[in-house]
């Protein structure tokens, strides 16, 4: 598709042009004097953690929003000048994309192409063309609100594409597509960059920049990087490396991988202990390290995450306060979560189908999968927040739906969404929860200070919650959550959008909790934090679909097309085996 | 680790008391439902709000050229109720002031009038009301038909009084509207605001996802009812204390009862709504439903109280109904409270029912609150 729109710039092939663009709200910076350039036939990744100012970014050049200073030409217009002509030259996909979910597939097309004006009978062509290209013809007559999370990403592409913008901006379109779709996305992106769109794909999933021909890096609202991908990692080259088969000792090692001064950054990854060296520092530490814990140092190629964390300066140490002021935990029995047969159902909807597993005391237990597999419905049975269909879930041998309070203060939960109480200040919501686990007198207020202390909310203490970054958040609620030093600890997704600095102090508190025996069982759909766990389950379609350790279903996925397998890969792997199961299961039914 | 067993512990219930006043008082949605409503209320019940006729015009088509249909319109124009008076000079043109709303009532006086009047006989006016406003209209009859008698008692000195039956208003010999209007007010106020605090209670922390936080956490359900009880059963009993301090101060309405017995029948009655307000609460999943949840039990309620409406005049099934609402209760108690000094005895007539609604709504709302873990 050819963008009607001819692009009325002078200098070729230049889509959009930002010229020292500012957008404050109120007295809070969300772009700072941001200057770039995004070029007609290519993929340009708008990378950032949540709060770097993306979707501002990506409003200012819809037009949604006009900036505080500097300047904005999208196609050759100016976003404010001609403010009528960008909605006809872009197209936007916001977060959310805006389709009428009690309306059919065919009705939403027909009404986004009346609303651009076109008369909907006289655009079959299109339409076709459109459907075609985004695999939903045999799903015309479907309502919009009964599509998964995937194809409702793909009908917005097709309504966003449906006026043949020169420039296409998506903002987030992975979020909540499984895998598989998400391939699709990006094949059918592919496509439009071919024929000549320009097309602006925003993400904080640092591993999708990696597929962009070019990035724009955000953070804090300022441009830390703007190029290739490929040679912003090519920075790197020869400082990644890792630990192989470190095995149970990996968090030990970590910790002490992270407090050698010759390495910038840390993860681990399955069985192993991925590391990148400060720049310009030698392998001598990191090998002697290696020999001492009797591991092998493989160098490896280096990732984008790894590269945006040495451009922030290098991720946090590696030794968590909050496990270090913590006695080891004691517990009565070795499994401290199990359920058996757990399934829910909705109506005719089955959340959760048969799912069983048993999770040991001091074991970080990961539940991935896509938005809808069943996840937090499985997460909230075991927790005893919604009340399974049949089947049973039990924390430290009970069942938390009757349990008493002090059962239920064995448990420690942070929930997916920011859950703090928003009319309380910062000092009040710890107090809150310090009351509401029953800690009273000296013992509470010593706690409260010891969290201030550890997550450093010192200066934020009579701010309302949601006035702070987004990072101060997440420790705050983590405070709140392990302020009772609870054996069991649920997270829920924990570091959906956080920036990756955010989530290595987060998991190094996780890595440290653990290796005092707490038990964490943590849902992501991150499938490399996936790799931090002990034990994987892969939850699809309702179902558990793999139960193993992060190496072990990266190996079940190992090909001669692919010798290293990402988790990712594993997981598109087991995915597609367990649909050709279910072909197979229904066509013996027919 | 402190533990704590059993179903209520002082630390954590302080701990909830103190977030549910923070969040009362610092979210504007509350604020507006805590503190707008009294000053309204007062401000419009004070000044505005009046089942009295004033202000009106009426039309005057005089067909007799006599004495006495002159002293009557002179009487018109002096009375007080009476803004202006059209003199109009044909049937029709009263008919049309009529129509079109500019006076609520109009006399035609017939060309006789004097004459029979001289003549001992009683002389004729046409009336017409404008039955558009029934009340007023009706109201607005009385008063002519009283200065009508007046006149006729000075033309016919003999014949004594117009109105052979003297009238005698107990409690409230003046029928002032404000002394029923107010007291009943002050049980709408305290109604209202206790029922949309607690309907937004749990609705508000589930909107932002700190219930299920809350539902985590050792507390019981008993905790978590009592802790958004107390808060609303504060404020309101507060508002309802303060309309009948206005009631009685400003207002001048006399209060007659005891106040001990008025003041646990507002607790009382409080509770009740506090439990019907969190049933709301807990099947709203937004703050939003929990708003339309209050109203569409509110409204109806203050309708079928006898505020307005006595609970007699209602058919049957609705009277039984009538008995289910805390306000018709509450509104017996508070209107004889102030206006005549009810017996212990009646007022336990009407408190005992507001005690079982408290302990059905209370324990249906722990119910609805445990039910949604589902």
């Amino acid at each position: 598709m050819p963008p009607a729109t001819a692009p009325q710039e002078q200098n070729g092939d230049v889509a959009v042009v930002i010229d020292r663009l500012s957008k404050h709200f109120g007295s809070a910076p969300a772009l700072q004097d941001l200057s770039a350039q995004i070029s007609y036939g290519r993929l340009t990744g708008l990378v950032g953690p949540d709060g770097a100012g993306k979707t501002t970014l990506m409003r200012i050049l819809t037009g949604l929003l006009v900036p505080n200073s500097g300047h904005a030409r999208v196609a050759g217009f100016d976003v404010v000048d001609d403010n009528d002509a960008i909605h006809v030259a872009t197209g936007y996909m916001p977060q959310r994309f805006g389709l009428y979910e009690d309306l059919s597939v065919m009705e939403n097309m027909r009404l986004y192409a009346q609303l651009r004006g076109m008369a909907a009978d006289g655009h079959a062509d299109l339409f076709a063309q459109l459907l075609d290209f985004t695999r939903l013809a045999p799903f015309t007559g479907r309502l919009a609100g009964k599509l998964s999370g995937g194809m409702k990403q793909k009908l917005g592409l097709a309504c966003a594409l449906m006026a043949r913008p020169a420039v296409l901006l998506l903002d987030e379109p992975g979020v909540g597509v499984d895998p598989v779709s998400r391939q699709d996305l990006w094949r059918m992106v592919q496509a439009l960059t071919d024929e000549g769109m320009a097309v602006v794909w925003s993400t904080a999933y640092l591993d999708e920049a990696e597929r962009c021909d070019s990035v724009l890096l955000l953070n804090e609202g300022r441009l830390a990087y703007d190029g290739p991908p490929g040679e912003l990692t090519a920075r790197l080259t020869s400082r990644s490396f890792r630990l192989e088969q470190v095995g149970e000792r990996r968090r030990a090692v970590l910790a002490e991988v992270l407090s050698l001064d010759s390495v910038g950054d840390g993860v681990i990854q399955g069985a192993g202990v991925r590391v990148v060296l400060r720049a310009d520092a030698g392998t001598e530490q990191i090998s002697a390290l290696a020999d001492r814990v009797g591991a092998q140092l493989k160098a490896v190629p280096a990732r984008f995450e790894d590269a945006f964390i040495d451009l922030l300066g290098g991720g946090p140490g590696g030794t968590s306060a909050l496990a270090e002021g913590m006695p080891p935990v004691e517990l009565a029995s070795d499994v401290a979560v199990s359920c058996r047969d757990l399934t829910k159902r909705f109506g005719d909807f089955t959340a959760t189908d048969m799912v069983s597993f048993e999770v040991r005391k001091g074991e970080i237990f990961g539940l991935l999968g896509p938005n809808g597999a069943g996840k937090s419905t499985t997460f909230k049975m075991l927790c005893g927040l919604l009340k399974p269909t049949s089947g049973e879930a039990q924390v430290v041998g009970l069942d938390l739906r009757r349990a008493t309070g002090a059962a239920k203060g064995q448990l420690g939960y942070m929930a997916q969404k920011f859950s703090l109480y928003g009319l309380l200040s910062v000092r009040q919501n710890l107090e809150f929860s310090a009351g509401v686990y029953g800690l009273k007198g000296a013992a509470r207020q010593a706690r409260i200070d010891e969290m201030i202390d550890i997550f450093g909310l010192q200066p934020w203490l009579s701010a309302a919650p949601e006035s702070l970054p987004l990072g101060v958040r997440q420790r705050l609620a983590l405070a709140c959550a392990v302020m009772h030093r609870p054996p069991v600890l649920f997270l829920d997704e924990p570091t959906s959008g956080v920036d990756p600095i955010t989530r290595r102090e987060f998991w190094t508190h996780i890595n440290g909790l653990a290796r005092k025996g707490v038990t964490v069982m943590v849902t992501t759909h991150f499938m490399d934090e996936a790799e931090y766990c002990d034990r994987v389950a892969m939850l699809y379609r309702a179902r558990l679909i793999a139960l193993d350790t992060p190496d072990a279903l990266k190996r079940s996925a190992v090909s001669d097309l692919r010798p290293d397998p990402t988790m990712e890969d594993a997981f598109i792997h087991l995915v597609e085996a367990e649909d050709r199961a279910d072909e197979a299961r229904s066509g013996v039914a027919a | 680790m402190t533990r704590h067993n059993g179903y209520l512990s002082f630390t954590r219930l302080r701990a909830q008391f103190v977030k549910e006043v923070l969040s009362i008082l610092r979210d504007p949605r509350s604020r507006m439902v805590v503190f707008m409503p009294p000053l309204l209320q007062l401000l419009v019940f004070a000044f505005a709000a009046t089942l009295e006729v004033r202000n009106v015009d009426i039309a005057v088509h005089n067909q007799d050229a006599g004495r006495w249909s002159h002293e009557l319109i002179a009487r018109l124009d002096r009375a007080d109720f009476i803004t202006q008076v059209y003199r109009v000079t044909d049937g029709q043109e009263l008919g049309r002031l009529i129509d079109q709303g500019e006076v609520i009532a109009a006399l035609d006086i017939q060309p006789d009038f004097s004459r029979a009047i001289a003549a001992g006989d009683s002389g004729r006016i046409q009336l017409l009301i404008d039955g558009r406003r029934s009340n007023s209209g009706q109201i607005t009859a009385s008063y002519l038909s009283a200065i009508a008698a007046e006149v006729g008692a000075e033309a016919n000195p003999g014949t004594g009084p117009a109105t052979p039956v003297a009238v005698r208003n107990w409690f409230n010999p003046n029928l002032t509207y404000r002394w029923f209007i107010v007291p009943g007010l002050s049980g709408i106020l305290a109604f209202f605001s206790a029922l949309l605090i607690t309907s937004l209670s749990i609705a508000r922390e589930r909107e932002l996802g700190t219930f299920d936080q809350l539902l985590v956490s050792p507390t019981s359900t008993p905790e978590i009812i009592l802790s958004k009880s107390l808060p609303a059963l504060v404020i309101g009993t507060m508002l309802g204390l303060l309309m009948m301090a206005a009631a009685a101060g400003p207002f001048r309405i006399p209060f007659n009862g005891s106040f001990a017995l008025l003041f646990v029948s507002l607790v009382l009655f409080i509770l009740s709504v506090v439990g019907i307000g969190l049933m709301i609460s807990a099947i709203s999943a937004t703050q939003q439903q929990a708003i339309l949840g209050a109203f569409a039990i509110g409204v109806p309620s203050v309708l079928m109280s006898g505020f307005a409406t006595p609970v007699e005049n209602m058919p049957m099934l609705l009277q039984w109904l009538a008995q289910a609402i805390p306000l018709t209760h509450f509104l017996v108690i508070v209107e004889g409270s102030f206006l005549k000094a009810m017996a212990p005895g009646d007022i336990f007539a009407s408190l005992w029912p507001l005690a079982m609604i408290a302990l059905v709504s209370l324990t249906m709302a722990t119910i609805f609150v445990r039910g949604r873990l589902q």
